[in-house]
């Protein structure tokens, strides 16, 4: 390293609970991080701030959370205010390589040189086509809640949620606080499934019961156990979802927005070229980079966050600040004892681990897609298309992409990936895990051309 | 107005903001600062875009930067994120690239 330990640079990618806890201890330890996040403002997606000049409290915008939102806030915006880290909002890194990541901001491209890297880059919703999803007014769970956090809008006025995990029943409450027109509540998990995840639901007693109460209070617009069958669509939008419910009578709810997700799905392209190792969980029921408890992949990287496990915003907050006691203890510095926060991360992944049991990744469903149904909603890859080239191309994911483009269209598979694997390996009568999993490329984002061109400005 | 007449986000809250006048495929709309350009769009309209792939529109999809459907292109200048980009007074906003604009590259 040509930097001492005391003038190391490390990057952190992603301004959430994860990247702000781990920005404040590096800084605690006379570091000076700098901190790359796409947000205007920091904090993340579930604390998510609005632009200046709104006005609603963090009451009102995070509920039972609102103290941790402010505290999140609070730190973060102090360590700015004292000039303690070098922080580039706006921003997302593109590409990385020896040592320099590329950071493409207002059109500009602009490199970064670090010693060590940690990754705090959160989880977007994971999505499981339902024929029809390709149309516009269909979104994700995660889009309506920013919608309605971020821009105080419903997405729609007559809306259908549908998925599985803990943003459908907690999305579905805060808009019907809001005052949204919530027309149904869609959920693939039967109850037999969800109480299988209860036990480990249990290691927060207090979340769960949170949860079971909001769910109480939608009443009669909460289906459990149904089965997706099609977004009927007009020329402008959705007009109705149909629908079998758990004891398989076909229904039909109009609407004119769907919001899908099941529970949430890393983001790990970063991970990828920074070239950490990858294991499938059939927990999570996706690919997840590999590290240690403390968060630690190897040759100077971290990982912290969802980004890592799905964890939450609270195992979140555990996993950045270990992650960032991990970097200082490799480079030799006085680091905050770890052992309180690491049973504290234990505890946590009981609870997630519970989640993920009670609400899992609908993978008959997937399956069973018809034919015609587009799988890739950049491209309008259809499941036939990605049928034939498992048959050309064998069970391997990466194969099967460059015959089929699944995962080469703007999004870079990171709405198609899982539900393609599922395909592939259904081909093959094998697990998604057989299939592979798809290479991320370099951008992670799509860059604008002369991005590159100009940044000594000629 | 691509898609039809009507808008398809509905306000909720935080209504107590400065207007903002802003054009798109030539017509003049209305929305707040603070908006995003997806949300200002929206409110008037059903899409911000077509499909280049399909015969549906696009009007977004995840808000937070990660599937690329929600491009809008300015009068001159490159495509932009409709849902990570706030809408500035003036703004005049296209929902096809201007005819001379070379597409950028495709990541
Ligand atoms: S809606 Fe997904 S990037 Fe803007």
């Amino acid at each position: 390293m040509s930097q001492t330990s005391q003038g190391a640079r490390v990057l952190i990618v992603g301004a959430g609970p994860a990247g702000i806890r781990a920005a404040g201890t590096l800084c605690a330890a006379g570091l000076r991080p700098i901190v790359v996040d796409e947000g205007a403002r920091a904090g993340g997606q579930i604390y998510r701030r609005p632009p200046k000049g709104f006005t609603r409290s963090p009451e009102t915008l995070y509920g039972s959370e609102a103290a941790k939102a402010r505290a999140l806030h609070g730190a973060f915006d102090a360590l700015v205010a004292a000039d303690a880290l070098d922080y580039l909002p706006r921003a997302s890194v593109v590409a990385l390589s020896d040592g320099v990541a590329q950071v493409l901001n207002e059109g500009r491209i602009r490199q970064v040189p670090y010693d060590r890297l940690l990754l705090a880059t959160g989880a977007m919703d994971r999505v499981a086509p339902v024929p029809g999803w390709q149309s516009a007014g269909v979104y994700t769970l995660g889009a309506a809640q920013i919608a309605l956090k971020a821009q105080g809008v419903a997405l729609g006025q007559q809306i259908v949620l549908a998925g599985s995990g803990p943003l459908l029943t907690l999305l579905a409450y805060q808009l019907r606080k809001a005052g949204a027109g919530l027309a149904a509540v869609l959920d693939t998990s039967s109850l037999t499934t969800q109480m299988r995840g209860l036990p480990g639901m249990l290691a927060r007693p207090a979340v769960a019961l949170r949860g079971v109460t909001m769910r109480a209070r939608l009443g009669r617009l909460y289906h459990s156990g149904v089965t997706l069958e099609r977004i009927e669509t007009d020329a402008t939008g959705p007009v109705a979802i149909h629908w079998c419910d758990r004891r398989g009578r076909p229904r039909r709810t109009p609407c004119d927005m769907v919001g899908l997700g099941w529970h949430l799905r890393a983001e790990t392209h970063l991970a990828d070229l920074a070239g950490i190792v990858f294991d499938y969980s059939e927990v999570w029921a996706q690919w997840l980079p590999r590290a240690d408890a403390m968060g630690r992949a190897g040759q100077g990287r971290y990982l912290a966050g969802d980004g890592l496990r799905i964890l939450g915003a609270d195992g979140a907050e555990i996993a950045g600040r270990l992650a960032a006691i991990a970097c200082l203890q490799d480079l030799g510095l006085p680091a905050p004892d770890p052992r309180g926060e690491l049973r504290s991360r234990a505890r946590m992944e009981r609870f997630a681990r519970g989640l993920a049991r009670g609400f899992p990744w609908p993978a008959q469903m997937v399956r069973a897609l018809p034919d015609d149904s587009i799988i890739c909603r950049c491209e309008g890859i259809t499941a036939a298309d990605l049928r034939a080239g498992a048959v050309l191309g064998g069970a391997e994911a990466n194969r099967v992409k460059s015959l089929a483009r699944v995962g080469m269209g703007r999004c870079q598979g990171r709405y198609c990936q899982l539900a393609g694997a599922e395909l592939i390996a259904a081909g093959a009568g094998q697990s998604p895990q057989a299939a592979g999993r798809l290479r991320g490329q370099a951008p992670a984002r799509p860059v604008p051309a002369g991005a590159y061109c100009d940044e000594t400005g000629q | 107005m691509i898609g039809g007449a009507q808008g398809r986000v509905v306000r909720l809250a935080e209504t107590a903001r400065a207007p903002v006048r802003f054009w798109f495929d030539g017509e003049e709309l209305r929305a707040l600062k603070g908006d995003t350009v997806l949300t200002a769009i929206l409110l008037s309209a059903r899409a911000l875009r077509p499909s280049e792939f399909g015969p549906e529109d696009r009007a977004g999809f995840c808000l937070m930067g990660a599937c690329q459907d929600c491009w809008v292109w300015p009068e001159t200048g490159p495509r932009f994120r409709a849902c990570s980009t706030p809408i500035a007074e003036g703004m005049r906003l296209l929902s096809r690239p201007p005819a001379p604009w070379p597409e950028e590259s495709e990541a």
